[in-house]
């Protein structure tokens, strides 16, 4: 019975390079001195140590703990001391550092105490995925993505479909192919413990047909399961994800979704052999397979390697000439990276460690014009316009770039392979979503921004309001009772007033001053005043101002009490307020007025 | 281990072709056209070729010394020889010297450095050229050598040296005038009384199904077009459409063969420049649609303009002008004709 498989948009045939490391069984890389072991090997947050310098550490022994949900636990590869918990040169391009346990090994290769689980269908499967979280394991295939994390989709997505990757697109890489041949027994359990905690009904493994060998290893493994082993033509990069998908259900992942959104998960077969040793075995991911090949090592081949092994301990085991060698890469030469320093360590997403000579991988040319001849375009499996992304990357035309859905590209490198003017197409497309990313980051941060002074804004004119109200609200209050008692009767308050004015006067007369003696008595305050030390008189209408201000302080912070409480003495208060500000006003005139008169 | 000073980013391998490769192909395919061309009218073409070539070259290295680029590495993509060779072949053979320089003069430094040079032309430069050679000196364009054998008092074709002559009458004290005659296509344009099959026997211009000579000249070139297409140089989509296109409009307006008619789809296919625009002139890349759809549209669009300016128009021959016009177009139409990127539904149609 053969399985209908879908045609995918472009891709290219490079030589695939691959029988040279097929031609022995996988080999073990043994035990090196010394291994180091990055906190950040997978996606997600880096572990954090749980282990001090001088520890002992057993084989298998947790040494870094998960920090999150997206993070993954790192194991001892094998006993020994650890050496140093510091930065070191990791598998990274730009050649950086990062922190490390370095455990010196002893030889003696003691493992923990572990054992499997007896029967995994008769499991809880929260906990068999805790088990899965617990041994680290993450997508072997190249991306690293903390396999739990896959198994656990939200509650709303059913997975009917299971994919087993075991593509393996990328030219001379040979770990999954090896791995399949050889312990296909182990892929099919691995998948049928996946299939069972994902509830998925089908379980396909899709196969390169330039395997025969695993494909027949694969088939005979599945005989009496539920499996599918389906095989179809080779083609760079039917591995993808999201192109592994559309050859085998015809679906297509939705743009900036995932997988589990249209029922699929996918796993590599070398995760899927990671998960049988966890629930079987209870072996943490400590290990995996790693291809050793390119012409600068005489014999290529696959290794079982502990992680933290220097790439170097692998090379020279494999008949390194590092003097032919034109560059080291991790990963194939589609999408590998390039090493800084042969002195990095095996992480768990290296699946190739390519040594190939000038010859092989020739310095890039110079690159030249784009004549637009749309062979990327042809070559792309995301059926995207590369060309046109060039143009706009060069501009910068970030809208138009996603327009042109720059976030699709898979960065698969086929535009470049095909690209008859060299241009690295590829770094373009990774350098203007690095743009876009960070664009994206400072525009949200400027858009909370903005939030934050609009609410501030807005939370200030409506105090602005309420004070405003309030205010209006108390002035109507107090003038109506004063309205009302005039309106009553106009002619009683007239003749009321009319006694007032009458009786002082009265007053006056009554206290004897006569208003002749007044103003002698006032002419010769003046006289006695303007005669006084000019020192005391501005130390006099000094005081004054001061006082004036004070009174004024007190008043005003009276009224704002007031006012703040609501009180009936608002209106009065203001009214003094008004008198209190003029009396300073002429006290400070009067002092100004005296300066003039002594300076000037 | 050679140190790198910079990591080199993935992808570390790539085809082993490059531009230049891809231009000294086209040049390959003219060869067929350019030898029949030869075999009818003579050594003309031949030395317009050479004169232009040398003339392209020069007028790059010019304007790369001008911009401080590097000359070497811009003239070895051979992209002005593509465009000397486009041009050379589209303009009369004998053609005096001096039309040469101001054509490629046109098409190599305004119409494809002054925009930027390589890849950056809007227009096809061969085009642009020939279009302002067409329209500043239309008695020497449309003066088209006469073919051999084609009537009977013609003298027989100039040898390398007299055709040589004939191109720089200064190199020679004996002028030599190469014999002209008009094109079938002015004669289609010229005729509005006979039935097409009166004046087929009785114009000398006409051949078997095309225009005499120009039948074979068209043959020639879409075997040339065919080898590019085999070798992947560009797709079939433009120039499938262009052709058909011109085959559809003309067998619209055949009108069965009356006074009227514009003449029939295979005589439309095998006249003129159709073969060599479909296959040379269409298919450049700069300056056409970039998505295989696009394309489609781009080729429909240049076949349907050659048809209606060679039936309506002034001028004999329409390709030229028709590429211009849908160079315009060109990013209207990749502007509507994005393809379908993998996992969107509703991609902009």
């Amino acid at each position: 019975m053969t399985r209908r498989v879908f045609a995918i948009h472009g891709g290219v045939h490079p030589p695939e390079n691959k029988s040279q490391s097929l031609t022995t069984p996988i080999v073990s890389a043994g035990i090196p001195e010394l291994l180091v072991l990055p906190m950040a090997q997978t996606v997600g947050a880096p572990a954090k140590a749980n282990v001090q310098v001088g520890d002992r550490v057993l084989k298998g022994q947790m040494i870094a703990e998960a920090s999150g949900f997206i993070s993954a636990p790192i194991h001892a590869p094998s006993s020994g001391i650890i050496a140093a918990l510091d930065d070191q040169l990791v598998a990274h391009s730009s050649g950086i550092t990062a922190p490390c346990i370095t455990i010196k090994t002893d030889g003696k290769d003691e493992w923990i105490k572990h054992e499997g689980v007896a029967d995994f269908r008769s499991c809880d499967k929260q906990a068999l995925i805790q088990l899965i979280r617990d041994a680290g394991i993450a997508g072997l295939g190249g991306a690293g993505f903390p396999t739990a994390v896959k198994l656990s989709p939200s509650a709303d997505k059913r997975i009917t479909t299971l994919i087993i990757n075991g593509t393996e697109c990328e030219p001379y890489i040979t770990s999954d192919h090896s791995i399949m041949r050889e312990r296909a027994a182990d892929i099919v359990r691995g998948s049928e413990i996946l299939a069972y905690l994902l509830q998925s009904e089908q379980i396909l493994i899709g196969v390169e047909d330039n395997k025969p060998d695993a494909i027949a290893a694969l088939r005979t493994a599945a005989e009496g399961t539920s499996i599918e082993v389906v095989e179809f033509h080779t083609k760079y990069p039917s591995g993808g994800e999201k192109q592994l998908i559309e050859i085998l259900t015809g679906k297509q992942v939705p743009s900036g979704g995932l997988p589990a959104d249209i029922g699929i998960v996918c796993q590599n077969v070398g995760t899927a052999y990671a998960v049988t040793r966890a629930i079987d075995h209870g072996e943490p991911l400590i290990s995996r397979i790693t291809t050793v090949t390119g012409k600068a090592v005489a014999q290529p081949r696959n290794m079982e390697v502990l992680l933290g092994t220097s790439m170097r301990f692998l090379l020279e085991q494999c008949g390194w000439q590092p003097a032919e060698m034109s560059r080291l890469v991790m990963g194939g030469p589609m999408m590998g990276f390039t090493m800084p320093s042969a002195d990095v360590p095996v992480v768990k997403t290296t699946n190739c460690i390519l040594a190939p000579t000038e010859q092989e991988f020739p310095t890039p040319q110079f690159a030249q014009a784009c004549i637009r001849c749309g062979l990327c375009a042809e070559a792309c499996p995301a059926s995207l316009l590369p060309q046109q992304l060039y143009w706009f990357a060069r501009a910068k035309e970030y809208e138009k770039l996603e327009d042109h859905h720059l976030a699709d590209c898979i960065e698969c490198g086929a535009c470049s392979y095909v690209c008859p003017s060299n241009i690295p197409l590829v770094q373009y497309y990774r350098a203007s979503k690095a743009e876009i990313r960070q664009r994206d980051l400072e525009h949200i941060k400027s858009e909370q921004a903005r939030e934050r002074f609009e609410a501030r804004e807005a939370r200030l004119e409506k105090l602005e309001q309420e004070k405003l109200a309030k205010r209006k609200a108390r002035k109507e209050a107090a003038k109506k009772p004063a309205t009302a008692s005039s309106a009553q009767d106009p002619k009683q308050a007239e003749i009321q007033a009319a006694v007032a004015r009458a009786k002082a006067k009265k007053a006056d007369t009554a206290n004897g001053e006569d208003p002749v003696q007044a103003a002698i008595a006032r002419a010769q305050a003046k006289r006695a005043q303007a005669n006084a030390e000019p020192e005391d008189k501005l130390a006099t209408l000094q005081k004054a101002l001061a006082t004036a201000d004070k009174r004024l302080g007190n008043t005003r912070e009276k009224l704002e009490q007031a006012k703040s409480e609501g009180s009936d003495k608002v209106t009065l208060l203001e009214g003094s307020l008004g008198k209190l500000e003029a009396k300073r006003q002429q006290a400070q005139q009067a002092l100004e007025d005296y300066q003039q008169k002594e300076h000037g | 281990m050679v140190q790198q000073s910079s990591p080199i980013t993935s992808p570390h391998l790539s085809v082993k072709q490059d531009t230049g490769a891809v231009m000294r192909l086209v040049l390959l395919a003219t060869l067929p056209g350019v030898a029949t061309l030869t075999w009818f009218f003579g050594w003309g073409t031949v030395i317009n070729i050479v004169w232009a070539s040398l003339v392209a070259l020069g007028a790059e290295a010019l304007v790369l010394k001008l911009r401080k680029r590097p000359i070497g590495f811009y003239l070895r993509d051979c992209s002005a020889l593509v465009t000397a060779f486009l041009l050379a072949i589209s303009i009369p053979p004998y053609a005096p010297w001096w039309l040469v320089i101001v054509g490629v003069g046109v098409s190599i430094i305004i119409a494809k450095q002054l925009y930027g040079g390589m890849g950056f032309n809007p227009f096809n430069p061969a085009m642009v050229g020939y279009v302002v050679l067409l329209i500043s000196f239309p008695v020497e364009m449309t003066s088209w050598a006469a073919p051999a054998d084609s009537v009977a008092d013609q003298p027989a074709l100039l040898g390398p040296l007299q055709a040589l002559y004939a191109n720089f009458p200064w190199l020679s004290s004996q002028p030599v005038d190469a014999f002209t005659m008009a094109t079938p296509l002015d004669v289609f344009k010229q005729n509005n009384t006979q039935m097409i099959s009166e004046f087929w026997g009785s114009e000398p211009q006409f051949g078997s199904f095309g225009g005499y000579a120009w039948e074979w000249v068209n043959l020639a070139f879409l075997l040339g077009g065919l080898f590019l297409l085999y070798k992947r140089v560009f797709t079939w989509h433009a120039p499938l459409t262009m052709l058909l296109a011109l085959a559809f409009m003309a067998a619209l307006f055949y009108d069965g063969g009356s006074a009227a008619s514009k003449g029939s789809p295979l005589f439309h296919l095998f006249t003129g420049a159709a073969m060599f625009g479909a296959f040379f002139i269409v298919t450049d890349p700069v300056s056409s649609a970039v998505s295989n759809r696009g394309r489609l549209i781009y080729g429909a669009g240049i076949g349907v303009l050659i048809f209606l300016i060679r039936s309506y128009g002034n001028y004999p021959d329409a390709v030229a002008f028709a590429v211009l016009l849908m160079n315009f177009a060109a990013p209207l139409i990749d502007y509507y004709t994005q393809p379908r990127t993998y996992g969107h539904g509703n991609a902009r149609k």
